[in-house]
């Protein structure tokens, strides 16, 4: 696009943020201030995403952007857009043929190689803000490792309701030191950040932090011996490619209580159809 | 049924842009509607737009209201959008705003003093009574006109220090804080606390203030003055080595006097609140200036209990940007966490029921 640098950002502002990304990169899990910038897009619509994906993005990349799991929600859409319009890249929606993969809320279901980057929109960056309101005071703890509060409000979740009560965003403890936002992606994608093999970053836009997981790096859910981490789905198969493996959407398809449970991964559904699979409510591809 | 899953984000896009931009015309019937016509004619706004889109820049600012259709957050944001992509050549030199082309000024702790309280263009004093004039286009009454002579408007503070009443400026100390480049970090001093306050959110900062005079953080306010006028911009280039008068912007300051500080060993002096902001923007920056003197807590030895006194409270929400994108990103799907909630509290539903029954069978 005329009149604008490569992928928005100017050169000055993607070396303040590659300087962050190394820093995290050093420090897994640990919360990096940077100078966020004011984007064209909206704060909480993946500004901190959009600055991490402008900083790595080289113009032999092939981007991915996925919403939800989807590469057709309007807001991935909408980010796909922006840099095939700022960087001219190419962008796909095949999981095994991105190099970058931005996404909001989903981890994909394919497992990622050591060629790939996978940057999280984030909109909360500190795991503690829902327990402690001030950021002075969970720096604090976060440089103490003071994260007692976190288990207290597990176990007190665990005698009030018999389970955790977190479903997404559950906070993980990276590299034994860090407790960490792994984003708001379900905790069904949890285990997928532990030593994954590509490099993981995370893009706070609007509370103006970065932070990384560098590949094969322990990751842990947080939980007690006697009440193991446990993911949930849906327990159904999708009704388009019948997988049972992956998570799922409900989508209602009347007013008498009909749902349709179809993969949130749309890449994942699409990919398990052409190589024959059909789903109860699906057609052969 | 052959469920196909939902497509067409991008077409979708596309028509509602399309759309947006028949409904921002309007009755085609009706003739365009200038920016110049904004510029001239809704000042206030554009003054808002300016101030909350943190760039001076009348006609931008306008184009900014007519393409957001006047909403002025909007308006604020595409500013933003904008100037954050300009180079930053240099930084320019304290206002001197005791040297202002002043159009108004108005004490409200001293009947009269040198440079004299003068009205100006203000809506104080009109009777709010719709005026259908106005609507009819009819020219407004020539207002009357005197020779101007140029006199010395001295800032009322320094009226006050004269007999050491009031607390002074404090020297600044080395480049200001640019939260538009480093990120916030706390405590924040109060160049980054200014910096914030003079790009907020009106309507935060009237509130904010507002909670100050009910009992919540008070701060014992007067207004020291207000002058409202045209001041110079002067930058120093290095290459050259003395200043040069870059041009003119019109700006709104307020200076609060407040209650003292000091003790039986300290003389007691009045401290002071301070608002600065782009363009004619009385409320706002009484406002800031309100809420400038409760973020003073701390330093001066008051007890902070109410959010206009907490710096992190306020600092961290005065943005509107911030605040419009993040309570609005609310409507972008979060199926697939709300798909999981539905999971959890299913389970949970089937536990505590699970639970209940064996409790009947006992």
């Amino acid at each position: 696009m005329t009149g604008y640098n490569f992928a928005y950002l100017d050169e000055q502002t993607k070396r303040m943020i590659r300087r962050a990304l190394l820093k995290a990169v050093a420090i897994p899990g640990h919360q990096v201030p940077f100078g966020s910038r004011e984007m064209p897009l909206p704060y909480g619509w993946g500004t901190g995403g959009i600055q991490v994906t402008a900083a790595v993005l080289g113009p032999n990349d092939t981007l991915k952007v996925i919403d939800q799991g989807a590469d057709d929600t309007t807001n991935a859409v909408s980010i796909r857009r922006f840099f095939a319009r700022t960087a001219g890249v190419a962008t796909t929606t095949r999981t095994a043929e991105a190099t970058i993969i931005q996404t909001r809320h989903r981890i994909p279901e394919q497992k990622l190689h050591e060629n790939q980057i996978i940057v999280y929109q984030v909109p909360q960056p500190e795991p503690l803000s829902r327990l402690e309101s001030s950021r002075i005071e969970t720096t604090r703890m976060h440089g103490l490792a003071e994260y007692g509060l976190m288990h207290v409000k597990l176990y007190e979740d665990i005698t009030r309701f018999g389970h955790v009560s977190l479903s997404y965003d559950y906070p993980v403890m990276v590299n034994d030191r860090y407790l960490m936002a792994p984003s708001p992606i379900p905790a069904f994608d949890n285990p997928k950040m532990d030593m994954m093999p590509a490099l993981q970053l995370f893009g706070a836009g609007r509370e103006k932090r970065i932070y990384a997981i560098p590949p094969y790096t322990k990751v842990v859910s947080l939980d007690f011996d006697d009440h193991p981490f446990r993911t949930t789905r849906a327990p159904h198969a999708c009704g388009l490619c019948g997988a049972t493996d992956s998570y799922l959407d409900e989508v209602v398809t009347d007013d008498r209580g009909g749902r349709l449970f179809v993969c949130s991964d749309t890449d994942h559904c699409e990919t398990h159809r052409d190589v024959g699979h059909v789903g109860s409510e699906g057609v052969a591809a | 049924m052959a469920y196909v899953a939902v497509k067409g984000g991008e077409r979708a896009i596309d028509n509602a842009h399309a759309w947006l931009a028949e409904d921002r015309r309007g009755n085609p019937d009706v003739p365009d509607l200038g920016t110049d016509q904004i510029r001239e004619q809704l000042g206030r706004s554009v003054d808002r737009v300016m101030a909350e889109g943190s760039l001076y820049d009348p006609d931008l600012a306008a184009l900014a209201i007519k393409q957001a259709q006047g909403d002025l957050i909007e308006a604020a944001f595409l500013l933003r959008a904008y100037r954050t992509t300009l180079p930053r050549f240099a930084a320019s030199m304290p206002v001197e705003t005791d040297q202002m082309q002043v159009r108004r000024r108005i004490s409200a702790v001293f009947k009269d003093m040198p440079g004299g309280q003068l009205l100006g263009p203000t809506y104080d004093y009109t009777h709010r009574l719709l005026d259908f004039t106005i609507a009819a286009g009819t020219p407004p009454p020539k207002p009357a006109e005197m020779p101007a002579e140029p006199v010395a408007i001295p800032h009322v503070h320094g009226i006050l220090d004269h007999e050491g009443l009031i607390e002074r400026d404090t020297p600044a100390g080395g480049e200001p804080f640019d939260l538009t480049r480093e990120p916030l970090a706390f405590p924040a001093g109060r160049d980054l606390r200014l910096q914030a306050l003079a790009r907020g959110d009106e309507g935060f900062l009237l509130a904010m203030g507002y909670s100050t005079q009910r009992g919540w953080g008070g701060t014992h306010p007067f207004v020291g003055e207000i002058r409202v006028g045209e001041a110079s911009v002067f930058l120093t280039p290095p290459e050259l080595g003395f200043e040069i008068d870059i041009g003119d912007i019109t700006l709104t300051e307020c200076q609060m006097v407040n209650q003292f500080a000091g003790s039986r060993t300290v003389r007691p002096q009045f401290t002071r609140g301070y608002g600065l902001v782009f363009g004619h923007g009385e409320r706002k920056a009484m406002a800031m200036a309100l809420v400038d003197r409760a973020m003073r807590a701390q330093e001066l030895g008051e007890t902070v209990a109410a959010p206009a006194q907490n710096v992190e409270f306020v600092v961290s929400h005065c943005d509107n940007i911030e605040a419009t994108g993040f309570v609005e990103h609310l409507k972008l799907p979060h199926y697939v966490d709300f798909q999981s909630e539905l999971e959890t509290i299913r389970r949970m539903r089937a536990d505590a029921i699970g639970d209940i029954l064996q409790e009947a069978a006992q």
